[in-house]
C-alpha cells in the first residue's frame, strides 16, 4: 500500500534535481514547439512527442549525474569524436553532396552533432586543468584543440555544423579568462569583414570568382543571402518566401494554421529551420517577442547558474551552453528574417527534429547538474 | 599572465557573463530591430506580396459569337469537346510522351506533325493539343493513367465549328490559333491583352477576321487562391465573361449554294448585291476551302494541297482576283458618254467591224460589222467599234474620272478586310505603275482598247457588282456590307448595320433610261437572250469577254488555245429591271464567252432569288451538312 506522502516524497526525490525555472522555460519552449508543428506540420505529431519524451528523460538523466562524471568523460568523449570525424572525412557516406554520415553497418551516425557537446566539454576540462596556472600557451591549445573538428566538419561541408561547434569552444574561450587585447581586434576585423563583403557584393559575388577555402554553394549561400533577387527561384526562394512570410504577419498574426506561405507550400521547411517564419506569421511580432523573451529567461538562467557553479569546469561548461542557445537562435532567427545566410541552424527546441532536441536538452540538463552542485556560500 | 586567486578568477568570471549577457541582449536586440522593420514599417509590402502569392487571376474566356445567314441557318458556331494536352515545359521527353500516349489513345502521324507544328509557333509554357474530339472512353482511359503523365492533361474546350462546311468559306472565313505576330500586335495594346489572356484562337481571314471585335466577347476572370505549385485550391471570387456578340448576315446561303453549285467544277465568283442597302446576298469564290481544317492548325499535307492546287482555292478572288472586265464595261462607257455630253443616245453610224488608229486596226468581235449602230444597240449586240470611237473621243482622262466615281479602282468598303482596289487606268495611274517616262507617258492608242474592257483595265468582280448595283439604284451608291445585325448574345437586341450611302452621282433619269432599255435588250433579244429565255422577270443585263492573252490579231479558236489562255466569261445583270432588288456580277475563269458561260449561272442566282426556283439536281440538304463535322 502506497501513502498520499510516500507518493509526494517520490515526486520530490525525482523532481529536485530540475532546476524549476530552467524546467519551466523549457517546458514553455517545447509546448510553443508542439504547439506549431500542430499548424506546420500535425502529421508529424507524434514523432515530436517521441522525441520530446526521449529529450526529457536524457534532461533528466544528466541532471541526475554530478559535473565531475562529465569532467571524467570529457577528454574520452572528444578523442572519440575526433576519430569518428576523420573517419567520415576518410571514408564517410556522402549525402546531397556533403560527406556529413559514417555507417557503422547498423546504424548512421552523424559524429558532428557529438562534436556540439564534446568541444565545451573538452576544453572546459582542459582550462579546469590548467586553473591558477593559465599562460597565454593554453589559449594557443585551447585554439587547436578547438580548429582541428572545427576544418574537418567546415571540410564536410557543414557551414552550420561548424559555426555552432566553433562558437562553443569560443565562448569557452572567452568565459576562461582570454585577454581583450585580443577580442576586441578580431571582433574588429570581423565586423569589418561582414561590412566589406556586404558593400562590394556585385564584385565579390561575380561568377568565376573564387573563394578560398569554402565551396562554391556556400559563396552562392552567402550571395543569394546579400541579393536574394538574384536566385529568386533557386537558393533565393528560401530567404524571400521567409521573408515574406515574416513580414506579412504584421503585429498579431493571421491566427493559428491560417498563415498563408506556411499553408500553401510557399515557405519551404517549415516544420524545421523555418518555423519560426510561422511563427512571425500566424502570430506576428508578438509571437516574435515571446520566442525572445523565453530564450533570454533561458540564457539569463544558465548564465546565472554559471556563475554559481562550484568549479571553473561548471562554469565554463554552463556558460558555454547557454550561450550556445544564444548562437543557435541568433543564427536561426536571423537566417528566417534573411539578415543571415541559410546554413541549416535549426531553432532551438522549437525546430522539428530529434537530434538536436536531443543535444540541447542534454544541455540542459548539464545546466541542472551544476545547479544542483552549486557553490554553497 | 599574472596568478590570480580564486576570488579573483570568479570576480573575472562575472564580468564576463555581464559581457555575454549584455552581448545576447544586443543580439536579440538586433533580431527584434529587423523583425520589427519587416512586420511593422514593411508590413503593406510583405502582406501585398503574400496576397500576389496566394492570388491568381485566371482568365475565363468569352464564348464567341455565331454567324448566322439572314435567314438564321447557322454558319459559325461553337462545340464543346475534349482535347488531350500537353505542356511542353512539364515533360521531360515529349516524344517519348507521345508514343507512351499512343498506346492509349490513337494519335495519327499526322497529329503528331500538327502538333510539332504548334509547338514551332508556341511558347513553351502553353498547353498545346495533341488530340482533340477524344470520346468518352479514351477519356476514361487517360484519366486512369493520367499519374503517368506529368503535364498531360485533358481539357474541356470550345471548338469553333463550321457547320456548312465550304458554303460561303471565302466570306465567313475562320479562326486559327494565334500566332507570335498577333501575340505582338495583342500585347502592345494593355486592354487587348488583358482581354486576351485566355484566348487562343482569333479571327485569321473573313468576317471572323473583320468582326473579331464583336464576335470576341470580353473576358471573364476567377480569382483562385493557389498553391507554390500552382495548383488552384479553391476559388475567391469570379467575374462572369460576356460572350461574343452575334453576326447576322444579309447572305442568304440558299443563294449562296445555288450560286455556287452553278459554278461546278469551275474557277470564278459572283458577288449578288442588294441595289437599295448594299447588302450582300451571295459572295462566291470558287474554287473553295473548308474553313474547319485550319481551326486547330491545319495539318501539313492539307495546307500544301490547299497551297499548291493550281486552282488556288485560297485566293478570295471575289475581292482580291482583278480582271479585265470586257464588254460587261460598256454600259458604264455608254452612261459615261451620256453624262459627260460626249455623244447622244441617238446618235448613230454605220459599223464597218474595225476601227482604224493611226497603224493599228482595231477589230470587232463580228466580221463586216453590226451595220447602223446606235447606243442601245451598241449594249444590246456589244459592238466593239462604237466603243473604240467613244473611248478614243472621250480621252483617259474622262473616262477614269467617271469610272473612278462608280468605285472603279478604289476599294468598295466591304467589311472584310484585304480588298484590292483593282487597276483603273489614267494618266496617274501609268505615272505610278511604270519607271521609264517613255513607259510612263500615256499613249491615245491606249484609250481605244479601255473602251471595251479591256488594255489595262482589272477589277474585281465585287467592284463590278458594286458598280452595277449603283447602276441599279439610279446612281445612288451604298456601300457593300455582309453583317445587317449585330446581336447581343445575351439580351438578343439587335444593333443594324445600317446601309449607307456613300454618294448619290446624280445621274439623269433619262440616260439611266437609254442604259436600262440596252440591258433588257441584251437579255431580251441580245446577247444573254439564250440564257434569260422565258424568265418569270424582267432584267438588264451585259455579256462579257475578256481576253486572257493577245492574240495579235489572229482569229481566236476556243478549243485550239490552251485551258488556262482561254478568255474570261463575265456577265453583270440586275432584276426586276423595273425596280431592281439583286444586281449581281459573274466572272468564270477561262471560261470563254460570258453568254455561255457566265449568263446561265446569273439566270440560275436570279430565278432562286426571284421566283423562288430552284435548280435541278441541286443539294439543298442543310441537315446532312450539319452533321458532316468538321473535316478534320
Amino acid at each position: 500500500m502506497i501513502n498520499l506522502s510516500d507518493l509526494r516524497g517520490f515526486a520530490l526525490r525525482f523532481l529536485r534535481p530540475l532546476d524549476p525555472f530552467l524546467l519551466a522555460v523549457a517546458l514553455a519552449i517545447v509546448a510553443v514547439a508542439t504547439l506549431m508543428l500542430e499548424s506546420a506540420s500535425p502529421e508529424r505529431l507524434e514523432a515530436h512527442l517521441f522525441n520530446l519524451a526521449i529529450a526529457l528523460a536524457v534532461m533528466w538523466f544528466m541532471a541526475v549525474q554530478p559535473p565531475q562524471r562529465l569532467h571524467s568523460f570529457a577528454l574520452p568523449l572528444y578523442v572519440v569524436g575526433l576519430v569518428l570525424l576523420i573517419c567520415v572525412a576518410m571514408f564517410g557516406d556522402i549525402s546531397k553532396g556533403a560527406r556529413r554520415w559514417l555507417n557503422l553497418g547498423f546504424m548512421r551516425i552523424q559524429p558532428s552533432e557529438l562534436m556540439k557537446i564534446a568541444m565545451p566539454l573538452m576544453l572546459a576540462w582542459y582550462f579546469q586543468k590548467r586553473e591558477g596556472m593559465l599562460k597565454v600557451r593554453d589559449f594557443l591549445v585551447a585554439a587547436v584543440l578547438l580548429a582541428l573538428p572545427a576544418t574537418l566538419i567546415l571540410k564536410q561541408p557543414d557551414l552550420g555544423t561548424t559555426l555552432l561547434v566553433l562558437s562553443s569552444g569560443l565562448f569557452v574561450i572567452f568565459f576562461a579568462g582570454l585577454s581583450w587585447k585580443l577580442i576586441v581586434p578580431v571582433g574588429i576585423i570581423g565586423v569589418a569583414g561582414i561590412v566589406a563583403i556586404v558593400s562590394f557584393e556585385s564584385q565579390i559575388c561575380a561568377p568565376g570568382v573564387e573563394w578560398p577555402g569554402l565551396h562554391e554553394y556556400q559563396k552562392h549561400r552567402v550571395c543569394t543571402l546579400l541579393d536574394p533577387a538574384s536566385d529568386p527561384l533557386g537558393k533565393g526562394f528560401h530567404t524571400i518566401q521567409s521573408t515574406i512570410a515574416v513580414g506579412s504577419g504584421g503585429m498579431l498574426g493571421k491566427g493559428w494554421r491560417e498563415g498563408t506561405q506556411t499553408h500553401l507550400d510557399f515557405l519551404p521547411e517549415r516544420h524545421t529551420d523555418f518555423i519560426l517564419a510561422v511563427i512571425s506569421e500566424e502570430f506576428g511580432l508578438a509571437g516574435v517577442i515571446i520566442i525572445l523573451i523565453l530564450y533570454c529567461l533561458l540564457i539569463g538562467r544558465g548564465l546565472m547558474i554559471a556563475l554559481n557553479a562550484a568549479t571553473l569546469f561548471g562554469r565554463l561548461l554552463a556558460g558555454a551552453i547557454s550561450m550556445i542557445f544564444f548562437t543557435y537562435a541568433f543564427v536561426n532567427m536571423g537566417m528566417v528574417a534573411g539578415m543571415l545566410p541559410v546554413v541549416g541552424v535549426p531553432l532551438p527546441m522549437v525546430s522539428y527534429g530529434g537530434t538536436a532536441l536531443v543535444t540541447l536538452c542534454l544541455g540542459i540538463g548539464i545546466l541542472m547538474s551544476v545547479q544542483q552542485h552549486r557553490r554553497r556560500k | 599572465m599574472e596568478i590570480k586567486t580564486p576570488e579573483q578568477e570568479i570576480q573575472r568570471f562575472r564580468a564576463r557573463v555581464v559581457v555575454a549577457g549584455l552581448f545576447v541582449l544586443c543580439g536579440f536586440g538586433l533580431i527584434l530591430a529587423r523583425y520589427a522593420y519587416l512586420q511593422v514599417v514593411r508590413y503593406d509590402y510583405y502582406s501585398t506580396r503574400a496576397e500576389d502569392n496566394r492570388i491568381s487571376l485566371l482568365p475565363v474566356a468569352p464564348n464567341r459569337g455565331l454567324i448566322v445567314d439572314r435567314n438564321g441557318v447557322v454558319l459559325a458556331r461553337n462545340y464543346s469537346a475534349y482535347t488531350l494536352e500537353i505542356t511542353p515545359s512539364k515533360v521531360q521527353n515529349l516524344e517519348d510522351t507521345i508514343d507512351q500516349l499512343a498506346d492509349i489513345i490513337e494519335i495519327q502521324p499526322r497529329d503528331r506533325r500538327r502538333f510539332r507544328k504548334l509547338l514551332d509557333e508556341s511558347k513553351n509554357f502553353e498547353s498545346l493539343p495533341i488530340r482533340s474530339r477524344l470520346s468518352d472512353e479514351e477519356v476514361a482511359r487517360f484519366v486512369a493513367r493520367r499519374y503517368r503523365f506529368p503535364g498531360v492533361d485533358i481539357k474541356a474546350r470550345l471548338f469553333r465549328q463550321y457547320p456548312l462546311g465550304e458554303v460561303a468559306a471565302h466570306a465567313v472565313g475562320y479562326i486559327g490559333r494565334i500566332n507570335q505576330r498577333e501575340m505582338v500586335e495583342i500585347n502592345d495594346d494593355e486592354e487587348l491583352a488583358a482581354n486576351y489572356r485566355g484566348t487562343e484562337h482569333i479571327g485569321k481571314t473573313g468576317l471572323e477576321q473583320s468582326y473579331e471585335k464583336e464576335l470576341h466577347g470580353t473576358s471573364g476572370f476567377e480569382q483562385v487562391e493557389v498553391d507554390a505549385s500552382g495548383r488552384a485550391i479553391r476559388a475567391l471570387a469570379r467575374t462572369a465573361p460576356v460572350p461574343g456578340n452575334d453576326l447576322q448576315l444579309t447572305l442568304d446561303i440558299g443563294l449562296q449554294r445555288v450560286a455556287e453549285q452553278a459554278f461546278g467544277e469551275r474557277r470564278g465568283s459572283l458577288v449578288a448585291i442588294e441595289p437599295s442597302t448594299g447588302g450582300v446576298l451571295a459572295f462566291v469564290s470558287t474554287p473553295r476551302f473548308d474553313p474547319n481544317l485550319f481551326v486547330d492548325g491545319i495539318s501539313t499535307e492539307n495546307w500544301d494541297a490547299l497551297n499548291n492546287s493550281p486552282d488556288h482555292p485560297m485566293i478570295n478572288r471575289a475581292m482580291n482576283g482583278a480582271y479585265p472586265p470586257g464588254s460587261t464595261f460598256k454600259p458604264f462607257m455608254a452612261l459615261a458618254a451620256l453624262e459627260t455630253g460626249k455623244r447622244a443616245a441617238t446618235t448613230a453610224f454605220h459599223d464597218p467591224g474595225f476601227f482604224v488608229f493611226g497603224n493599228n486596226t482595231f477589230r470587232d468581235d463580228k466580221v463586216g460589222g453590226h451595220g447602223m449602230v446606235d447606243m442601245v444597240k451598241s449594249i444590246v449586240v456589244s459592238c466593239d467599234t462604237y466603243y473604240y470611237t467613244l473611248a478614243n473621243e472621250m480621252g483617259i482622262d474622262l473616262i477614269s474620272d467617271f469610272m473612278g466615281k462608280l468605285g472603279f479602282g478604289s476599294r468598295t468598303g466591304i467589311d472584310i478586310s484585304g480588298e484590292s482596289i483593282g487597276v483603273l487606268p489614267s494618266q496617274a495611274w501609268k505615272k505610278r505603275r511604270f519607271k521609264t517616262p517613255a513607259q510612263q507617258k500615256w499613249y491615245a492608242g491606249e484609250t481605244i482598247s479601255i473602251g471595251i474592257g479591256q488594255g489595262y483595265n482589272a477589277y474585281t468582280p465585287l467592284q463590278l457588282a458594286h458598280a452595277t448595283a449603283t447602276l441599279a439604284n439610279g446612281g445612288v451608291m451604298f456601300k457593300p456590307h455582309i453583317v445587317k445585325y449585330v446581336v447581343d448574345a445575351r439580351t438578343g437586341q439587335r444593333r443594324v448595320i445600317e446601309p449607307t450611302p456613300v454618294a448619290d452621282l446624280g445621274f439623269k433619269p433619262e440616260n439611266l433610261e437609254v442604259i436600262r432599255k440596252g440591258l433588257i435588250g441584251v437579255n431580251l433579244y441580245g446577247t444573254g437572250a439564250r440564257a434569260f429565255a422565258g424568265a418569270k422577270y424582267t432584267s438588264g443585263g451585259k455579256t462579257g469577254t475578256a481576253q486572257v492573252f493577245s492574240l495579235r490579231g489572229a482569229k481566236y479558236i476556243e478549243h485550239q488555245v490552251h485551258a488556262r489562255l482561254r478568255d474570261h466569261a463575265l456577265y453583270i445583270a440586275y432584276a426586276p429591271a423595273e425596280k431592281p432588288t439583286i444586281a449581281l456580277a459573274v466572272l468564270v475563269e477561262n471560261g470563254g464567252f460570258g453568254a455561255t458561260a457566265a449568263a446561265p449561272i446569273a439566270r440560275q442566282v436570279m430565278d432562286y432569288y426571284l421566283a423562288g426556283i430552284k435548280p435541278a439536281g441541286a443539294v439543298q440538304d442543310d441537315a446532312a451538312a450539319e452533321t458532316e463535322g468538321t473535316g478534320d
